[in-house]
C-alpha cells in the first residue's frame, strides 16, 4: 500500500455515487473515525452518475489502510484506492488576488506569473487575480514569492489526481 | 417484476415489507406517519403498539437476534425518530439487522424547521449501515428491497427509511422489482485460498492453539464448524460478550467469557497461547484489555466479513475476509486433510486443571440460602430449558449473566454488547418472545437499567408477550458503584436508587409481581412464573456491596485480574 509523500500526506482517489448527501456521508465518516482531511476535491467524471473525490489525509500506512477500508465500506463508494504519489499526477488550482497599486508592481507580478506558467485573469486599478495550476508545492512557492506584494484573498481547490496509465477499471453503461 | 394497480406510498411500503417477510412491526404512530398507519388499519400484518420508540427499536433488535430475521420498527418524524436513535445505534454496534421506518414532514416543508421536523437522515448516518429518503411513492418498493438486502447481508446492521408524508399519500403505479443492484456494495466475499492454507498451516503446527469467538461467530453454521475445529485441535474457546452462544459452555474446551469481566481461565490462558484463531470480533477494549499486551506471544489469525475490522484495533498476522461459516468450513476441511485428531496434549491438560479449579470455586455448592448473584444465575440455568432465551439489561446484572450463566447455542443469549444500552433488556426480551413464543424468555435485570424502559411491561402484558423479568436488585447503579468502590475510594456519587416498589409496579401494569427473600423462594417464584401466561417481575434483593469479580481494571492487561488472589498458585504455574 502506497505511503504518504514527504509531508506525510496520503493521496486517496474514490469513485462515488453522484447524488445528494454522498459528500456528507463520506466527510462524516472521516470525522467520526477521527481522520483529518487536509484537502478534498469533488467533481463529475466520464460517467454521468459517478463523481470522483480526491482526498488527502495526514497519517501513516495504518491510517491509509483504515481510511480506504472504511471508505470502501460506505455503500455510496463504488471504488477507492490510495494513489502512489510517483505513479500518479496531481494538480491544484489556485486563484490569488494580489495588491498591485503601481505599474512596476503589476509588471513584476506578471513576470513571476509567466515564470510559473500562470495567468492573469482579472485586473483592477489596485489589484490582480492570478490563476496558477500545478502541484501544491508550486502553488506554495508562488504564494511565498508574491506574499510581499500583499495578498488580498486566496482560493485553492485542493489536490485532484489521477493514476498514470490505463487502469481505470470502472465499467458503467451510463458513460457520458 | 410484478405490477400492482395504483396505490399509495404507504400501502406500497406495507406490501413491500410483507414481500420481504416482515410479520410484525413495533411502533408508535404520529402525525407524519399517519398515512402509513391508516393503510395498516386493514392490512394483515401484526403491529405492536409501544410506549416509547427506544423500546420499539430494541424490540425489533431482540426479534432479529432471536429469530435471525430482520426486525421492523415504525416511528413518526421529529421526536419519534430521535427516540429511535439509541435503539438504532445499539443495533449498529452489535451488527443486528433492523429496518426502521420514520415518517417525515411533507417534501415542501423539508428544511423549513416545520413542526416535528428533524434531519433523521443526517442524525443516523453514522449509526446505520445505510439510510434512504424516497422522494416519490414509486421509489418505495425498490427502496425496501434494498434496505432488507443491505441490512441482512455481509456485516448485518440497521437501515433507516425516512418517508415524507406526501410520499406516503402519493398515488402511483407500483412495480416490485425482482432484482436490485447496489453498485458500491458487494457483501459476498469468498475466503482467499492462500490465506486459508496459511491459517491451516499455522493452526496445525500450533502447540497451544486457542480460539476467540466474537459476535460474528455466534451464528448456527459458524458455531458448528467452530466446535469441529476446536475438538480437532484441542483448542480451547473463549468468547467475547457478543460471542456468547458461539460455543457450548458446558464443553470441556469452553473457557467462557474473555475480557474485563472474563473468567480466570480465559484471561489467564490467552496470554499463554501460541496461535489465536479469532472469528468475527473487533477486539473491543472490553475484550482485550490493554491492546498492546493482548495475546502477545501468539500469532493471530482474524476472520471477519468486514474488511475494515482487520487490524483496526489489533494488528493481526493473518487476515481472512469472509463470512465466518464459509471460512471456518474450509479451514476445517484443510485441517482434516492435514492432521489426525490429537491425543491429550500438555496444553489440554493445563486447560483441564485450570478449569477444575475455577469451576470448583464458582460453582461450589452454596451452603446458605442467601441471595447472591452466582447462585441466582445457577438456579436460573438449572431451571430454564436449554433453548430458553436469556436477555440481559446492562451493568452488573449483565456481567454476572455473561460470567455465570452457561449458554449452549447461538441466539439464546441476547445482550447489548457494543453500546451498553441500559434499558435494552426488557424491550429486547419482548422482541425475542415475539420471535420465539414457545420458549421461555427471561430478562435478567438490574434495578437501574430496568427502570429506564420499565413501561415496556405494559406492552408485554397488553400484547401478550409473557416474559419473565428477574431484577437483581441492589438499589444502586451497581456497576458505577462498583467502580466507585474499587477506583474512586468509595465516593458514591449519585448512585443510590431504592425508589420503587417493583411488586406494585408490576401489578399496576397487570403483570405478576413477587419479591423473594432467599434462594428457595427465588427458585419457587421462577418455576411458578414459567407456568404463568402473564408477564412476571421477580424482585430479588441483594447486597449493594456485591462486586462482579473477577475484574480486569480498565486499561490494564488481561493478566492483572482482581478478585482471584486466592488462586495465585494456579496463576503462577504454567
Amino acid at each position: 500500500m502506497g505511503l504518504g509523500n514527504e509531508k506525510g500526506l496520503i493521496l486517496i482517489s474514490a469513485i462515488v455515487e453522484h447524488k445528494p448527501g454522498v459528500l456528507h456521508r463520506i466527510s462524516n465518516m472521516f470525522r467520526r473515525r477521527d481522520f483529518n482531511i487536509e484537502s478534498i476535491s469533488v467533481g463529475v467524471t466520464e460517467f454521468k452518475d459517478l463523481a470522483r473525490m480526491t482526498i488527502t489525509v495526514k497519517g501513516d500506512a495504518n491510517t491509509a489502510n483504515q481510511v480506504v477500508k472504511q471508505m470502501a465500506k460506505l455503500i455510496d463508494v463504488v471504488q477507492v484506492n490510495v494513489l502512489d504519489w510517483a505513479n500518479s499526477v496531481q494538480r491544484e488550482l489556485a486563484l490569488i488576488k494580489l495588491k498591485a497599486e503601481t505599474h512596476e508592481k503589476r509588471s513584476e507580478i506578471m513576470d513571476y506569473t509567466s515564470v510559473f506558467r500562470g495567468r492573469i485573469i482579472d485586473v483592477s486599478r489596485d489589484s490582480l487575480i492570478v490563476e496558477v495550476t500545478g502541484d501544491s508545492d508550486k502553488i506554495d512557492a508562488f504564494i511565498n514569492l508574491t506574499i510581499s506584494f500583499g495578498i488580498i484573498e486566496v482560493a485553492r481547490t485542493g489536490i485532484t489526481a489521477l493514476s498514470r496509465g490505463v487502469i481505470s477499471p470502472i465499467e458503467n453503461e451510463g458513460k457520458a | 417484476m410484478s405490477v400492482l394497480n395504483k396505490s399509495s406510498g404507504g400501502k406500497a411500503l406495507l406490501e413491500a415489507l410483507k414481500k420481504e417477510g416482515a410479520s410484525i412491526i413495533f411502533g408508535i404512530p404520529g402525525g407524519a406517519i399517519l398515512p402509513i398507519y391508516d393503510e395498516l388499519y386493514d392490512f394483515e400484518i401484526r403491529h405492536v403498539l409501544c410506549q416509547h420508540e427506544q423500546s420499539a427499536a430494541h424490540m425489533a433488535d431482540g426479534f432479529a437476534r432471536a429469530s435471525g430475521k430482520p426486525g421492523v420498527c415504525f416511528a413518526t418524524s421529529g421526536p419519534g425518530a430521535t427516540n429511535l436513535v439509541t435503539g438504532i445505534a445499539n443495533a449498529y454496534m452489535d451488527s443486528s439487522p433492523i429496518i426502521a421506518v420514520t415518517g417525515q414532514v411533507p417534501k415542501p416543508m423539508i428544511g423549513k424547521d416545520a413542526f416535528q421536523e428533524v434531519d433523521i437522515i443526517g442524525i443516523t448516518t453514522p449509526i446505520t449501515k445505510y439510510n434512504f429518503q424516497p422522494r416519490s411513492a414509486s421509489e418505495i418498493p425498490e427502496t425496501v428491497k434494498k434496505a432488507f438486502f443491505i441490512a441482512t447481508t455481509g456485516r448485518k446492521g440497521p437501515v433507516l427509511i425516512d418517508i415524507p408524508k406526501d410520499v406516503q399519500t402519493e398515488e402511483c403505479e407500483l412495480n416490485f422489482p425482482d432484482k436490485i443492484i447496489v453498485r458500491g456494495y458487494n457483501p459476498y466475499k469468498k475466503p482467499c485460498e492462500k490465506q486459508i492454507n496459511a491459517a491451516v498451516e499455522l493452526l496445525a503446527s500450533a502447540e497451544k492453539p486457542m480460539i476467540l469467538a466474537g459476535g460474528g461467530a455466534a451464528y448456527p453454521e459458524a458455531s458448528s464448524y467452530l466446535l469441529k475445529i476446536s475438538e480437532l485441535l484441542l483448542a480451547p474457546v473463549a468468547t467475547s460478550l457478543m460471542g456468547k452462544g458461539a460455543f457450548p459452555e458446558d464443553h470441556p474446551l469452553s473457557l467462557g467469557l474473555l475480557g474485563m469481566h472474563g473468567t480466570l481461565t480465559a484471561n489467564k490462558l490467552i496470554s499463554e497461547a501460541d496461535v489465536l484463531l479469532s472469528v468475527g470480533t473487533r477486539f473491543s477494549d472490553r475484550t482485550t484489555g490493554k491492546v498492546n499486551e493482548f495475546c502477545k506471544e501468539a500469532k493471530i489469525i482474524h476472520i471477519d466479513i468486514d474488511e475494515a475490522e482487520i487490524s483496526k484495533n489489533k494488528r493481526v498476522d493473518l487476515a481472512i475476509v469472509a463470512d465466518a461459516s464459509e471460512a471456518l468450513k474450509v479451514i476445517y476441511e484443510g485441517l482434516l486433510n492435514r492432521l489426525n485428531k490429537k491425543g491429550e496434549t500438555p496444553w489440554f491438560k493445563r486447560i483441564k486443571e485450570f478449569k477444575e479449579v475455577w469451576e470448583g470455586w464458582i460453582f461450589e455448592e452454596e451452603s446458605n440460602k442467601e441471595l447472591k448473584p452466582i447462585p441466582i444465575l445457577k438456579i436460573l440455568r438449572k431451571t430454564l430449558p436449554v433453548d430458553a432465551i436469556l436477555v440481559t439489561e446492562v451493568g452488573q446484572n449483565q456481567m454476572w449473566s455473561a460470567l455465570y450463566f452457561k449458554v449452549f447455542t447461538p441466539r439464546t443469549f441476547i445482550t447489548s454488547g457494543g453500546l451498553g444500552t441500559m434499558g435494552f433488556g426488557l424491550p429486547a426480551s419482548i422482541g425475542a418472545k415475539a420471535a420465539k413464543p414457545d420458549v421461555p424468555v427471561v430478562d435478567v435485570a438490574g434495578d437501574g437499567s430496568f427502570m429506564m424502559t420499565e413501561n415496556a411491561i405494559s406492552v408485554s402484558v397488553a400484547e401478550k408477550f409473557p416474559v419473565i423479568v428477574v431484577i437483581i436488585n441492589n438499589r444502586v447503579l451497581g456497576m458505577v458503584a462498583q467502580w466507585q468502590r474499587l477506583f474512586y475510594e468509595r465516593r458514591y456519587s449519585a448512585v443510590k436508587l431504592d425508589r420503587v416498589d417493583f411488586v406494585k409496579l408490576a401489578e399496576a401494569y397487570g403483570a405478576n409481581g413477587v419479591k423473594v427473600q432467599d434462594l428457595n423462594e427465588f427458585s419457587k417464584a421462577l418455576q411458578n412464573s414459567l407456568k404463568l401466561d402473564v408477564t412476571s417481575v421477580i424482585d430479588v434483593p441483594i447486597s449493594p456491596e456485591e462486586n462482579v469479580l473477577p475484574m480486569v481494571p480498565p486499561g490494564s492487561s488481561l493478566e492483572k485480574i482482581m478478585g482471584v488472589e486466592k488462586w495465585d498458585w494456579v496463576m503462577k504455574k504454567g
